[in-house]
């Protein structure tokens, strides 16, 4: 299937969903006007790549900035993983948050307290 | 002739003298930006890269820096959001962009930084954003976390793209319970003022 890759702007996130690569990745800030526009595309993928995604996907979240309206669409791509990942093909998250950015290591544990995902933590 | 430029100097420098006061003013509030206008999302990308990098200025702790962000973020959406702004220059459309009108001040002291937002609401949508502030305002930090949680799930995003988190993101954020107040325009509308603190001492958890 065709990759997703978004360009990174001042106020939303760089999108590189790739399942050729394997690579699957959303870093930078996020905080658009219109959150659901801006996030069509990555669920439109995420349903494409239900269909037959690889049998091991590490998705990697390396936010600097979100906003809480982003706080709840990341919640909800989290979901749609925690379903691909329920119908049998394994799908973890690695979490990478700023050394010093407590506030950001602490959302990611926030969302593996609510999905059923294996979440590792990484500081950078 | 001459008279004729004398009056209109005068009547400058009645001006001038406002200006002058009012930078007089700003700097002994320490007022680092104050705002009055439309707030657009365009107008939110420009204040608060301006803000950060004023931070960067004067070697800001990052997390205290990214507090600030936050907060600015949160309280500039909400204005462009929620104002109720009938004003024909005032946007209440995703697809258009929104654009409301409203008042933003960012100012300091040694101890903290303080983030004023204005806007006007309409009166019959006051009790419920002030039982929604109290609520927030009540709670502790893990009765704030268990809220954020229990309303990220449950709400949807709006049609005006909110997903009704802000305010009890800018408390968890900031420690700090927020300061309200409502000044009657009229019999339909009054003017809101919100107004949060960020703490400028780390606090080592």
């Amino acid at each position: 299937m065709e990759a997703l890759i978004i360009n990174k702007t001042d106020d939303t996130p760089a999108i590189h969903f790739d399942q050729a690569s394997g690579k699957f990745e959303l870093s930078g800030k996020s905080l658009p006007e219109d959150v659901s526009t801006f996030y069509a595309p990555v669920f439109s993928w995420i349903s494409e790549y239900a269909k037959s995604p690889n049998p091991e996907s590490v998705f990697v979240f390396k936010m600097v900035y979100f906003n809480t309206a982003s706080s709840k669409i990341i919640l909800d791509i989290l979901l749609r993983l925690e379903e691909i990942h329920n119908a049998g093909k394994s799908i973890s998250i690695q979490w990478a948050f700023d050394s010093d950015d407590e506030d950001m290591k602490e959302a990611g544990e926030e969302y593996s307290e609510i999905v059923e995902l294996a979440f590792k933590f990484v500081e950078i | 002739m001459g008279t004729q430029l004398n009056s209109t100097s005068e009547g400058k420098s009645e001006y001038m003298k406002f200006v002058m006061n009012f930078h007089k003013m700003m700097v002994e509030k320490r007022l680092t930006l104050v705002y009055e206008g439309e707030v657009t999302q365009d107008i939110t990308k420009a204040f608060t890269s301006m803000t950060e990098k004023n931070l960067d200025k004067i070697e800001e702790d990052g997390r205290i820096k990214k507090k600030v962000y936050h907060v600015m973020v949160e309280c500039l959406q909400n204005i462009a959001k929620h104002a109720d702004d009938d004003t024909d220059t005032a946007s209440d459309k995703l697809s258009d962009g929104l654009s409301k009108s409203g008042i933003f001040v960012v100012g300091s002291d040694d101890d903290e930084y303080f983030i004023t937002s204005g806007n006007s609401i309409l009166n019959e949508n006051i009790p419920a954003l002030k039982d929604l502030i109290n609520n927030v305002n009540s709670l502790d930090k893990d009765g704030l976390k268990e809220l954020y949680k229990f309303k990220m799930k449950e709400n949807a995003i709006s049609d005006k793209g909110g997903a009704g988190l802000g305010f009890i993101d800018i408390v968890r954020k900031t420690g700090n319970s927020l300061e309200y107040y409502f000044e009657p325009i009229d019999a339909k509308s009054s003017f809101f003022i919100l107004k949060s603190r960020i703490s400028r001492k780390i606090v080592e958890e």
